[in-house]
């Protein structure tokens, strides 16, 4: 890998080859399976019903485009995972945080954390419903529920994890708590706080739309249920590929976002997996 | 034996709250019933036999998605891994439906093989193999090279290397992987009996839900979250078992 990047450093119009080999072969793959998908659902093989043609599927997602609803489902979905999302990341570093600093938080926080980590939060969907009935608030607490327990963890390791010959220098140029809690705690642990928040968004969206499935209402799950009661095969497709385009939308944007944001750490310089 | 004690004990001090809370109807008992209830509630199930009813079809469900994702996903990763041509076209595949919310698949997935069995097995096994399949592929891929060239040079044909060599050396990343799956399985299995399923303990909470006997449903929503956490707790003591011929183990 790190003979490539010397060759892009010196010829730069190889990295514009690499990079159109390498869409060229992502979108080959995936161009494949759409033909293949269609040529299967025609052959006669299996029954509309089981299979729709990826174009009739098309078609459906075009239509719910033109009428609004699509985009009134997947606003409200993507409405829901977010608001549980940032719900779950702002509530999480700050219990993570805690933890991370004083004894007795870590005291109260640390069986929990660990028993409702592995715990299917999801099995917890009826007792929310008796609490707060079926509606966004009930939604977003569920993804909120599910979605904090990777950030706590990790940034209570990304805290830990920060070496102390630099806690030792803030102290001894004379920093307070706070300052050396955002100046230096907090950027250091960026990365690893960076990766438990990515963990949990995909997190976040299988929840979203599992609540909307069961709930029913608006968004792209109830969406997919109303379609799949009325035996409307077609509708169903369309829920998949439209969510499945969501979810890629949203991780990669995150990934972009994290790219940026630790512009400054060394790990933008060498190839970072994500 | 008293370590233990302090370090569980904000669980007691929950749980002790709890029941007080309810038993002095500070908030309403049908919303959050008594422990004591609860737990009387769960030795009912358990007695008539419900309990165990659906329990078993869950598992079986969970552990059959659950065995057919490790093989399928680990013979992909590691094939992905070794394979330039798989690579190129199955990577952008794996890449694409890696994020894509596997609860989306439930509707299909009935579609395609009904209410019973096999439809939560499909979805399990589809939704924990890419997990697998990551962890594999990432596994084999940091197979240090001097490794490969060593075994190539005392005569290892392909087949015996990836045995020998590949495997072993991919294992940390792979029983990371299947961790995630182990979780993943829990929530793929609750969340398809909750949705369509006519047995199951997500069809069993659902019912018991929908009929107001909120006590047992809460024990056996409680029974289905402690049997995650046990499962997890399992795997883990497994795999640090299974990894204890490395320096570090799992971290």
């Amino acid at each position: 890998m790190s003979r490539a990047a010397n060759a892009d450093e010196r010829n730069p119009a190889g990295r514009v080859v690499r990079g159109a080999i390498w869409a060229a072969a992502h979108l080959g793959s995936i161009v494949g399976l759409l033909v293949a998908w269609e040529i299967f659902a025609r052959s006669g093989a299996v029954t509309m019903f089981m299979l729709p043609p990826f174009s009739a599927v098309a078609a459906r997602i075009w239509a719910d485009g033109v009428d609004g609803n699509l985009w009134l489902n997947v606003g409200l979905t993507l409405y829901r995972t977010f608001v549980g999302f940032l719900l779950a990341s702002v509530i999480g570093v700050g219990i993570g945080i805690a933890m991370a600093r004083t004894r007795w938080a870590r005291w109260f926080f640390d069986p929990i954390i660990s028993v409702g980590f592995p715990m299917p939060k999801v099995v917890f969907l009826p007792v929310v419903i008796l609490w707060l009935g079926v509606f966004d608030v009930s939604k977003i607490t569920m993804v909120a529920l599910e979605a904090v327990f990777p950030v706590v963890t990790a940034t209570v390791l990304g805290i830990q994890g920060v070496g102390h010959e630099l806690v030792w220098s803030a102290r001894n140029m004379g920093a307070k708590d706070r300052e050396l809690l955002w100046q230096v705690l907090l950027p250091a642990a960026f990365p690893q706080i960076m990766t438990g928040i990515q963990v949990a968004l995909p997190i976040a969206l299988i929840v979203a739309v599992f609540a909307e499935m069961a709930m029913g209402g608006f968004g792209l799950g109830g969406a997919m249920m109303q379609a799949s009661r009325f035996a409307d095969s077609r509708g169903v497709f369309a829920g998949i590929v439209e969510i499945a385009v969501i979810g890629y939308c949203v991780v990669k944007g995150l990934a972009v976002l994290r790219h940026h944001l630790l512009l400054w750490h060394q790990e933008a310089v060498s190839p970072s997996t994500v | 034996m008293s370590a233990a004690l302090i370090r569980y004990s904000p669980l007691l001090i929950l749980a002790i709250a709890w029941q007080l809370v309810s038993q002095f109807e500070f908030v309403s008992s049908t919303a959050l019933p008594p422990l004591t209830q609860i737990g009387a509630a769960w030795l009912d199930l358990l007695t008539s036999g419900d309990l165990q009813k659906n329990a078993v079809p869950s598992l079986y469900r969970g552990g059959a998605g659950l065995v057919l994702a490790i093989a399928f996903g680990t013979a992909l990763g590691i094939a992905m891994a070794w394979w330039r041509p798989v690579n190129v076209v199955l990577g952008p595949l794996v890449e694409a439906f890696y994020p894509m919310p596997k609860s989306a698949l439930i509707p299909v997935t009935v579609i395609w093989l009904g209410f019973g069995d096999g439809s939560k097995i499909l979805l399990i096994f589809l939704g924990c193999m890419l997990p697998v399949t990551i962890g594999a592929y990432n596994g084999a891929r940091s197979t240090e090279q001097v490794l490969v060239w060593s075994a190539r040079c005392m005569g290892a044909s392909r087949l015996r290397m990836m045995w020998d060599v590949v495997l072993p050396s991919a294992l940390p990343e792979l029983l990371n992987g299947i961790r995630t799956a182990l979780a993943l399985a829990f929530i793929l299995m609750v969340t398809s009996e909750l949705i369509v399923a006519r047995e199951g303990l997500g069809n069993l909470i659902g019912f018991l839900g929908a009929n107001g006997s909120y006590a047992a449903m809460y024990a056996v929503v409680l029974t289905v979250a402690f049997l995650g956490f046990a499962a997890d707790r399992i795997y883990q003591t497994l795999t640090q078992r299974v990894l204890a011929w490395r320096e570090t183990g799992l971290a």
